[in-house]
């Protein structure tokens, strides 16, 4: 396997084609995202445990009570390897032990979670993070301003892609000249989740270079930033190891970046396909808040995995220990037990109980960020461009894998009405 | 009426404080906890169902 080409080929050649998505889905096929909510539907009629053989047994469970069963069980279910690729991790005794993993908290299981997430939360609560607001919204009129008088515009490309990374490389203190840099090294990473350890370690290498340069200077000049925030925290009493600052830092790109990018550009998507609410938006702009959450519920982006400890059923599945699961949320999140008319998108939704930040304790940390970054983008897109529509419906891209979201957003500005 | 905080579920989405500051705040580490020793004061009863009905983790227990 010397490259990514010759990989693919080899799960050509072992797996084939998908003949029947509900006995044999294929997470990482270009087709499961496009038609996933489709897909999701019927699974939740017919499995609703799906299960493939693919990738040496993935199991995915598609209702709402399934989903957060798992996702409160860390008894049965380790988090240490949450990432959804076609590499299915193993509990091997290369894998960094339990209850750490790579990337703690997001890789840690009870008791040790509970003290590494600790660490960190102060820095992402809400009141630190509305602190923010007036930056990022900011950050979102400089794109707006870069692409003005364009009658096309990639709402992806353009303008969603840049708004998470740029935020977390101002939190945490890092050159704001750096940031095309920065960008390249991150999404180098987050696009290499299938790529053989010898292709996507070079990768992984240059950014934890670039990180270890950048916590050197704040070492030497430490000031009021999520850096110096983590060079001063404790645990156990004693400073974060140098491998848990860079490791909890390399985890906020990670987890925070496709994501709220992709949150952002399915949004503005739903918007560019569906006048009627765009209009009721521009119209009614306090609805925003609850539109924000149905767009979260409805267009949830991220769907976690997790390893079966050992040998168990569940609800009539003999699960395997070592069988990967995914916890696909965005499809709890479309469960029409837990919500009415779960397919409409329905922009003053009241009660909305949705899970796109995950349940449990590993609830997304950054969540408040997250919330911010997507209100002000929408907010201010909506603000700059109150009618806009597709303007190639065949150019929209969708995300692989585990993060979903349109990666091409070719939208076109129209005369405001 | 009366709002409470089961802290044993709740995971710090923020929801409640979002929707109803009056009711509910948030510690450091983003928790939620209610003011006013969960009273609702007249005329909140809606924001307090409003906070309840937004918790993912079924975290808000109302007692009439």
């Amino acid at each position: 396997m010397a490259d990514i080409k010759d990989l693919e080929t080899y799960f050509n050649e072992v797996y084939g084609p998908v003949a029947d998505w509900m006995t044999d889905f294929d997470h990482a096929n270009p087709a499961y995202n496009e038609n996933a909510h489709a897909l999701w539907d019927e699974m939740r009629d017919k499995c609703p445990v799906a299960h493939t053989t693919r990738y040496g047994g993935t199991w995915l469970p598609v209702t709402h009570e399934y989903v957060s069963e798992i996702a409160y069980d860390t008894d049965r279910f380790t988090s240490r390897s949450v990432v959804v690729s076609r590499m299915k991790p193993s509990l091997a005794p290369d894998m960094p032990p339990a209850p750490i993993g790579t990337a703690p908290p997001i890789s840690s299981d009870p008791p040790f979670h509970h003290d590494a997430r600790r660490v960190m939360l102060p820095a992402f609560a809400p009141k630190k993070i509305a602190a923010w607001e007036a930056d990022v919204r900011a950050l979102c009129n400089e794109l707006l301003d870069s692409v003005a008088g364009q009658e096309v515009i990639d709402a992806a490309v353009d303008y969603a892609q840049h708004i998470p990374v740029n935020v977390i490389a101002r939190m945490l203190g890092f050159p704001l000249e750096d940031s095309d840099l920065f960008r390249k090294f991150v999404h180098d990473v987050l696009e290499g989740v299938d790529e053989p350890v010898h292709v996507r370690q070079p990768k992984f290498d240059r950014l934890f270079d670039y990180i270890s340069v950048q916590i050197e200077e704040h070492q030497a000049n430490p000031r009021e930033d999520l850096t110096s925030f983590l060079l001063n925290a404790t645990i156990y009493d004693q400073p974060l190891s140098m491998r848990h600052v860079a490791g909890s830092i390399v985890l906020l790109l990670l987890a925070g970046i496709d994501t709220t990018w992709s949150a952002i550009g399915s949004s503005i998507w739903h918007l560019a396909t569906t006048p009627a609410d765009r209009e009721r938006l521009v119209r009614e702009p306090e609805l925003m808040p609850t539109a924000i959450e149905e767009f979260l519920r409805a267009y949830a982006p991220v769907t976690m995995a997790r390893l079966v400890k050992e040998d168990i059923d569940f609800h009539g599945c003999p699960m395997k220990a070592e069988d990967w699961v995914l916890l696909p949320f965005p499809a709890a999140n479309r469960d029409p037990k837990e919500f009415a008319d779960a397919d409409k998108v329905i922009i003053d939704r009241e009660e909305n109980r949705h899970s796109a930040f995950g349940l449990g304790i590993h609830r997304c940390m950054g969540s408040n960020l997250a919330r911010l970054e997507l209100t002000i983008a929408v907010e201010e897109f909506l603000k700059r461009y109150p009618n806009f529509e597709l303007s190639d419906t065949a150019g929209v891209k969708w995300s692989n894998g585990q993060i979903r979201g349109p990666r091409k957003l070719p939208v076109r500005i129209l005369p405001n009405k | 009426m009366r709002v409470r905080v089961d802290t044993s579920k709740c995971q710090g989405h923020n929801r409640c404080y979002a929707l109803a500051p009056e009711l509910f705040d948030v510690d450091d580490l983003g928790t939620a906890f209610v003011l006013n020793d969960g009273v609702v004061p007249d005329g909140l009863e809606a924001k307090a169902r409003l906070a309840e009905k937004n918790c993912p983790e079924y975290a808000i227990v109302i007692e009439d």
